[in-house]
């Protein structure tokens, strides 16, 4: 199976998938990348170093900054998957990169195709998901 | 610093999955999305050949276009920029980068709030690193050639674009009040690309920039609702909530208000509506620029959906705004969108020179209150316990009195957002009952129109 990359790069480890669209702005909080939206499934998880299974996103168009600021502060996720690309959301990972910084790669796919991973992946710059 | 091109934003760039039997094919005769072609200025700028700052912005935009899948960039009238607002220190440096690289805004530019009242008529309790990390962003937006008007409501404060032009705009209320009300074309900018575009003085061609994308297809019938309803203040904040919740991705055409809304009743509207989902883009039959009437709107074609909401729908909407069934109230806040001269005005006379016996922070733009300070008309209403918030407001950065309690509104966006970033419970209401709860302490609303 194959993710199509939205931003590129390689990622390894534990994925969280939600089970509910996420705000980042409100939703996540931008020092710990604990997850911090009271009305969340997945309230008081990390998606710091996960590789980050997302319904959908929804909400402020601050997601950006919220994102840049986990990136700066070490607290990514170690790669962000989504259903369709969300410019709002991964234009924090351009400026993160534009800024030097090292950023995790981006992939779409539906949440059907997310299902196909287990509580471990490994996704290749290519796409291909194992 | 990278000075490469995106990966995919060349002139030959080909989609990352085209097979091989593909080549020599054009890309639209398969139906697959063209790729992006940026003009040989572009991509000159893009490589920094005009300053570094340029160069970051124009990456920006043109890696935004690849993911969207839009074919092209295309000339923007003007900019408002959210991303002036202090979320940690990474989009300080952002910024302070941009001004190192010699950027500078190619178009008009306004900005949205700050984390800090420069003004000086409030106090933010924000500690020492973060304030002078929030001053500083705030700064180098202005050393960019942004204005400083420091407002939600930048088309209350002179930023109107003309009808059919393209711009890019940032913050949920200013987007949608831009595409809806002056029928400009934006998509919603987030932060970082608003100022990107702003300075590229391009944006990427998709979504609300084609008209094609702009054409209603959920037509709401208010026939149901009565006119005294729709005459009143309160009614347009929780049609917006009910709007949001139930627009989806849908465009909505709302058939039944001509004559009644007022340009801040349809700012309320708006706001509302962008907090409670992601509407980007309403029109209202008889009364917005692209809706001379509903068919108009909907471009002829059936919609894909009718709504009719009833009476009970939107009570239930109207009580959703409130988080708490309160006797008393610790707080007032209006102002989101800033408050217009209009609403101030309306403040005044509710207050009838009586004072508050609650904290009242009234929220709104320089433009205001300057109109304010020209007659004195800002000091007597601090007189009578009025909090005048400029440049912020009480939801974005820490102003409130700590500990929590109940916060009254007459905001849609206010009640959307409090709870969360404030930790105050929420009672919504008009704001004749704002000001009349404000002056005695007790919970004082009607309720008729709901009931």
């Amino acid at each position: 199976m194959k993710w199509e990359p939205l931003i590129a790069g390689t990622a390894q480890g534990e994925t969280l998938a939600l089970s509910a669209p996420i705000s980042f702005w409100g939703g996540v909080d931008p020092k710990t990348g604990m997850i911090i939206d009271a009305r969340h499934p997945e309230r008081g998880q990390s998606i710091a170093g996960k590789i980050l299974l997302l319904p959908g996103t929804i909400g402020s168009s601050s997601a950006s900054a919220v994102l840049l600021e986990l990136v700066h502060a070490g607290r990514a996720p170690a790669a962000i998957v989504m259903p369709e690309p969300d410019a709002i959301l991964l234009l924090g990972l351009v400026v993160a990169r534009e800024m030097g910084w090292a950023i995790p790669p981006a992939f779409k796919a539906s949440v059907a195709q997310q299902k196909a991973t287990g509580a471990h992946a490994t996704l290749a710059a290519d796409g291909a998901v194992s | 610093m990278n000075v490469d091109l995106p990966p995919h934003a060349g002139q030959a760039a080909t989609l990352p999955q085209a097979p091989a039997f593909l080549a020599g094919l054009t890309l639209r005769a398969v139906a697959v999305q063209p790729p992006l072609m940026l003009t040989q200025e572009e991509q000159a700028i893009a490589r920094g050949e005009k300053g570094e700052g340029s160069g970051m912005a124009m990456r920006i935009v043109a890696e935004a276009a690849r993911l969207m899948g839009a074919p092209r960039l295309i000339p923007i009238a003007s900019a408002h920029i959210d991303g002036a607002l202090y979320h940690g220190d990474s989009g300080t440096l952002f910024a302070e980068a941009l001004v190192a690289g010699g950027a500078r805004v190619a178009v008009r530019s306004t900005l949205n709030v700050g984390a800090l009242d420069l003004f000086g008529c409030s106090r933010q309790k924000l500690p020492p690193h973060e304030r002078d990390m929030a001053k500083r962003m705030m700064r180098a937006y202005e050393a960019m050639g942004c204005e400083p008007s420091w407002t939600c409501a930048p088309y209350q404060a002179g930023h109107r674009p003309a009808t059919g032009t393209d711009v890019a705009w940032g913050e949920s209320n200013a987007v949608v009040f831009c595409n809806s009300v002056l029928g400009a074309r934006t998509n919603r900018y987030g932060d970082f690309l608003d100022i990107a575009c702003a300075i590229a003085g391009r944006a990427p061609d998709y979504g609300l920039h084609r008209p094609e994308n702009r054409r209603a297809t959920l037509l709401i019938d208010l026939s149901d609702v009565s006119p005294a309803l729709k005459q009143a203040e309160a009614f347009y904040p929780v049609l917006g909530t009910w709007l949001g919740l139930n627009a989806g991705t849908d465009i909505a055409v709302i058939d039944g208000l001509q004559g009644f809304p007022t340009e801040d009743h349809l700012k309320a509207l708006g706001a509302a509506s962008a907090s409670a989902g992601g509407v980007g883009l309403f029109h209202v039959a008889g009364v917005t620029p692209e809706a001379p009437d509903a068919a108009t709107a909907l471009g002829h074609k059936p919609p894909h959906r009718v709504l009719k909401p009833s009476a009970a729908d939107l009570a239930k909407a109207h009580d959703r705004l409130s988080t708490i069934d309160a006797k008393t109230i610790d707080a007032v806040a209006i102002g989101s969108p800033h408050l217009s001269l209009d609403e101030a005005n309306a403040l005044e006379g509710f207050l009838a020179g009586r004072a508050v016996t609650v904290p009242f922070y009234a929220c709104t733009g320089r433009h205001v209150i300057r109109a304010l300070d020209e007659t004195g008309r800002r000091q007597k209403l601090e007189a009578q316990g009025i909090t005048f918030v400029a440049d912020t407001c009480v939801v974005v950065t820490p102003m409130l009195p700590d500990g929590g309690g109940v916060l009254m509104t007459n905001s849609g966006k206010f009640a959307h957002y409090a709870p969360g970033n404030t930790g105050y419970a929420v009672a919504y209401g008009a704001l004749k009952d704002c000001v009349e709860s404000a002056v005695t302490g007790r919970l004082t609303r009607d309720e008729s129109l709901w009931r």
